[in-house]
């Protein structure tokens, strides 16, 4: 089970890091795994308004399409635009050079689960 | 029993036993008896003789564009039609198969769907092509609606020529307004082309998510491409160029080589018969940057396995069925058939063939306009100076409907009314020649003009 | 199972690559003078010949065309169980009636005078639809199916604004069709999705909740996408219309049901019939279609425009009313595909369009009865033309359906449509239609037997296929990942 500790979780699969007062957001590996390989990324324009549990951009596979959605309230800061050329980088390193956006902000008082609450709620899914 | 359904009386009565049924009856129970009936009030079925016989009869009640010199157009044109186009579509493999979804035994459609994407591309000037869409006027709708999503649905004007087809222009209408947009019309001028003032006057600052225009428009002439996409792009519109004649690409420049951001309108020109109005065939080109806004299918290369090439349809998730309430447009079936009979025609017709083709409408129109002029009489051509492809705007004494009515009667359908729907031009005939017409036909339009005279 | 050696067919545009000159088609000699285009038209405006459009024989483009549909897979090869698409014949007296000249080549913009036949056509078959679905109206000028529902939804948007009751929202269930939700979107309402009870109907407590004075209109697939009719029809249409809101009914499946029950009486204020499913016009690989409205007195005045009327034995036509929506696209609608249904309509008649249902809901249940031991059915509920399995008992060897339905392209038959409606994970909808013979029904239960078996005996196999096709499994993902939409003389494979 691919859910590193030192992250924090969102109940609809995003991940988040804290870089200093920036979040790094990106879609955990079940969440790829469930979405199938992906063809297409659209990603939020820098500057643009991010709000907790609102559609921050979408995931393209061939037969289906899914929203990520914004674990905090911030400000969209930096998106990485490796993934125009390489969408495929989401399923193989989803942690890390699979990350979507980086939003300015605090995640200090949010609801989101740590590893163990967010394994706990996959494990569930599952059956 | 019938020849068209699969089982016969033992047939069913056989597979009734098999699933332990006394009556296909039980079958329907889950259907509320209040909404049945016994049977519909219609006629029982005919045989093929008497079926045939009735529709005969209501061909034979038509009078035909082939039987008469025949100048109609605004919108629909009668050219050549190779013996080639009808023998391939009737190829069962094409006409019975359904939309390619399952790219393995389809590569037949898949293929020719590239080709058409291709050729589409080539003919517009521009970088990408859908597999088709219903027809001219819903793909000036498609490209409407195109422009507003680019623009993020901030800017909802839309900027039109007067002389994009006044059917269009209506069925755009019956879209603007559910969709909330602003469709202001802008006249021609003097010369019957539409002013890049009047055009960036109507689109104001950043107002308009478009300016759209029609070439050769509907009065015939040939608008200004460069100046109305550089006007377009000064407002911070895009620019959609309508062609209604497909044919005039094979001489005149698209859009595409012009700036235009979507090149779109009617290819029923490429072998598709008229059939009173349908079916016809839309087409819609774009910059490659704005593909994931492109509305309808597209058909990509890709390879199999064993790294074979191979085609299938690719980006459904713009699409109805994976996007939902999100999708680019609603469109589910389009006009897969005609777009193959379009690329038969242009691939039987060739690159030097299509040039041929389009020079003899012109050379045909401008003999035309020639043996009118010299004839005298109270028949003026409205826009002397201006260019036209294969269609111009008559004038004469009396309404447009009452001269083609008039004209019809000395055995020539000359054209259609100018103001059918209406229109700020002069009212007159609008008449279009293609390389069917022939010098008789010339002549007996001549003769009929005087005949009337 | 027999095969031949079919070669790779090469692009149009790699055909001829020195660019030879050919002649594909003679036009007809020039006898007026020959006009230079620099000398009329400003140059501006000209073009270049277009590189790379090559021109070819005659011959080579027969040649071409026809290995490519060799390619192909079609109905009048075998069984297409699409469900929902009703792949049926496409009768060959059709294709004559529609290659009638007087027909084929009639201009829309003729005066009406001189094409009473299309006009009267164009009425003949507006009768014959009305009749068989007891509706008060009709427009035959849609496109395709989903064209219809945008008409039918702007006729219910445009009837509650007159009478000044505008609502904002559509009720579409959760098994509907991606065209339903998509339809309210383009026409401005927001789509709310209404949940499937256990028997896969509309679940009437959700319904009873969600219907307000917000709601418009709810969108009905009758019978719905898993095959099961919505039996508390009658309910829904009273609840609804008692809240002020119409119905709309999607007619995808009027094959099921054509000569034994009529929206009519169901309470439909519109209903969407598609001729290239139930009136068996060709598929076309992909179109065109028609998708003529049938609507109630309610929604009468408002069709669109223009419309054809009959005075005394003459038929005229009439462009503008104010009550209308206006024009959904130019002229009258698919007039040639129109003349295929009509014709259809003639050859089956009362007795045969009942027979059509009666046989189309025979095989379904043919098919249901022969494969629910080897398949999962998701939903218990008696099915009439249509049947929706999943792949639950295949999974477990990690066997999908579209594996299956990969496997079934081997065994000659196309697979039904997968992954569709999205309540039924990993779905197979399986509507045979009623043109076949009962042994290519028998055929195709053989073979998804033969599949379930070798799912658990062999899975890689299915996993594998296909084997037998033309090119093996297409990578799609490739297709999207790497867009190449278009040849250009400086690509590469």
């Amino acid at each position: 089970m691919n859910v590193p500790a030192d992250l924090k979780y969102g109940r609809t699969h995003e991940w988040a890091r804290v870089e200093g007062d920036v979040i790094v957001v990106g879609i955990t590996h079940y969440a790829q795994d469930q979405l199938g390989e992906v063809v297409y990324v659209e990603l939020p324009d820098v500057g643009a308004a991010a709000t907790v549990a609102e559609e921050l951009g979408t995931l393209e596979s061939v037969k289906a399409v899914s929203e990520f959605t914004s674990p905090l309230d911030g400000e969209v800061v930096e998106v990485n635009e490796r993934l125009e050329d390489e969408p495929n980088l989401v399923n193989e390193d989803p942690y890390g050079d699979g990350w979507l956006a980086k939003v300015k902000g605090s995640i200090e008082d949010s609801e989101l689960l740590d590893a163990d609450g967010y394994t706990a709620m996959i494990e569930a899914e599952s059956t | 029993m019938h020849p068209w359904i699969g089982a016969g009386d033992d047939d069913r009565r056989r597979i009734l036993t098999e699933l332990g049924l006394d009556s296909i009856d039980e079958l329907f129970e889950s259907i509320p008896p209040e909404v049945c009936i016994d049977r519909l009030p219609m006629a029982d079925g005919r045989d093929e003789n008497a079926v045939r016989s009735e529709l005969v009869s209501m061909a034979l009640d038509n009078l035909s564009p082939e039987c008469v010199p025949s100048f109609l157009g605004a919108g629909v044109y009668r050219h050549v039609q190779p013996s080639v186009v009808d023998a391939v579509l009737s190829r069962a493999e094409f006409f019975t198969s359904y939309t390619p979804y399952q790219p393995e035994i389809s590569q037949g459609t898949l293929q020719v769907i590239f080709e058409f994407q291709t050729l589409m591309c080539q003919l517009t000037g521009m970088e990408v092509s859908n597999a088709s869409l219903y027809d001219g006027a819903t793909a000036m709708v498609e490209a409407v609606l195109f422009a507003h999503r680019l623009k993020r649905g901030k800017l909802d004007r839309v900027v039109l020529a007067e002389t994009v087809h006044p059917m269009y222009r209506r069925v755009l209408a019956t879209y603007a307004d559910p969709a909330g947009l602003d469709v202001v019309v802008v006249p021609p001028g003097d010369d019957g082309r539409v002013s890049t003032d009047a055009l960036r006057e109507a689109a104001g600052d950043n107002l308009s998510c478009c300016i759209a225009i029609q070439s050769p428009n509907f009065l015939g002439i040939i608008e200004d491409l460069p100046s109305v996409a550089d006007t377009a792009h000064s407002t911070g519109a895009l620019a959609v160029q309508v062609v209604t004649e497909g044919v005039s690409l094979g001489l005149l420049a698209g859009g595409g080589e012009h700036g235009f951001d979507v090149v779109c309108g009617e290819a029923q020109s490429f072998g598709i018969a008229p059939g009173y109005g349908g079916p016809h065939l839309g087409f819609f080109t774009c910059r490659e940057k704005n593909l994931r806004q492109m509305p309808g299918r597209l058909a990509g290369e890709t390879i199999d396995d064993n790294g074979q090439r191979a085609f299938c349809l690719t980006l459904s998730t713009r699409e109805q069925h994976i996007r939902r309430a999100k999708a680019t447009s609603n469109i589910c079936t389009n006009q897969g058939l005609m777009a193959l009979a379009a690329t038969i025609w242009l691939e039987s017709i060739g690159g030097y063939g299509l040039r041929e083709l389009a020079t003899a409408c012109l050379s045909r129109t401008e003999d035309l306009k020639r043996r009118i002029i010299d004839s005298g009489g109270p028949w003026q051509i409205a826009y002397p100076s201006s260019p036209t492809f294969n269609e111009f705007l008559l004038t004469g004494p009396g309404a447009g409907v009452e001269l083609a009515r008039r004209l019809a009667d000395e055995g020539v359908l000359a054209g259609v009314a100018a103001h059918r729907w209406g229109g700020s031009w002069p009212d007159g005939l609008l008449v279009a020649v293609t390389e069917q017409n022939t010098a008789g036909d010339m002549e007996a339009f001549i003769d009929a003009l005087g005949g009337i005279s | 199972m027999k095969r031949r050696a079919i070669r790779h067919e090469p692009l149009f545009f790699e055909r001829n690559p020195d660019r030879l000159r050919r002649q594909g088609f003679q036009l007809p000699p020039l006898d007026v003078p020959a006009v230079d285009p620099d000398s009329v038209l400003p140059g501006a405006a000209l073009r270049d010949q277009i590189a790379d459009y090559p021109d070819i024989t005659e011959m080579e483009v027969v040649q071409h065309f026809h290995r490519l549909s060799q390619l192909n897979y079609a109905v009048d090869e075998g069984l297409y169980p699409l469900g929902s698409c009703t792949m049926k014949y496409n009768p060959r007296l059709n294709e004559q009636t529609a290659r009638l000249v007087g027909l084929a080549a009639a201009h829309p913009l003729q005066p009406v005078e001189q094409v009473q036949g299309s006009l009267r056509l164009i009425w003949e078959l507006e009768q014959a639809l009305m009749a068989i679905t007891g509706m008060a109206g009709v427009t035959l000028q849609p496109a395709a199916g989903a064209h219809g529902e945008l008409a039918g939804i702007l006729m219910i948007r445009k009837a509650l604004e007159t009478r000044g009751d505008a609502r904002e929202e559509v009720l579409v269930p959760d098994s509907a069709h991606g065209t339903n939700p998509a339809t309210a979107a383009f026409a401005g309402y927001r789509a709310v999705e209404v949940a499937s009870g256990p028997d896969g109907t509309v679940d009437m407590e959700a319904l009873d909740r969600l219907m307000t004075d917000h709601v418009a209109a709810i969108m009905l697939t009758v019978p719905n996408t898993l095959g099961v009719f919505e039996h508390h029809i009658v309910e829904i249409s009273k609840l609804v219309h008692d809240r002020g809101g119409l119905i709309y009914l999607d007619g995808a499946n009027l094959n099921a049901f054509a000569g034994r029950a009529l929206p009519g009486l169901m309470g439909a204020d519109a209903m969407h019939i598609n001729l290239h499913k139930t009136f068996a016009t060709p598929h076309g690989g992909g179109g065109p279609g028609a998708g003529p409205v049938v609507v109630s007195e309610t929604l009468l005045p408002h069709l669109p425009v223009p419309r054809v009327v009959k005075i005394g034995d003459r038929f005229t036509l009439v462009e503008n009313d104010d009550a209308s929506i206006g024009a959904m696209r130019g002229f009258y609608g698919n007039f040639l595909i129109l003349v295929r249904a009509l014709t259809y309509i003639r050859g089956l008649g009362s007795d045969g369009l009942r027979e059509m249902s009666d046989v189309a809901v025979l095989y379904a249940n043919l098919v249901r009865h022969r494969l629910a031991g080897a398949y999962n059915l998701p939903y218990d509920s008696p099915t009439l033309h249509e049947v929706v399995f999943d792949d639950a008992r295949q999974t477990i060897n990690d066997v999908h359906n579209t594996d299956i339905a990969k496997r079934l392209l081997d065994y000659g038959f196309h697979p039904p449509t997968m992954s569709f409606p999205l309540i039924v994970h990993g779905a197979l909808m399986i509507e045979p239609a009623e043109s076949v013979s009962p042994d290519e029904v028998e055929a195709f239960c053989d073979a998804m037997l033969a599949i379930a078996k070798e799912a658990e005996e062999n899975p890689e196999l299915v996993r594998s296929a296909p084997h037998d096709t033309p090119v093996s499994r297409v990578d799609e993902v490739r297709a999207a990942r790497k867009l190449k939409v278009r040849w250009t003389a400086d690509n590469s494979s």
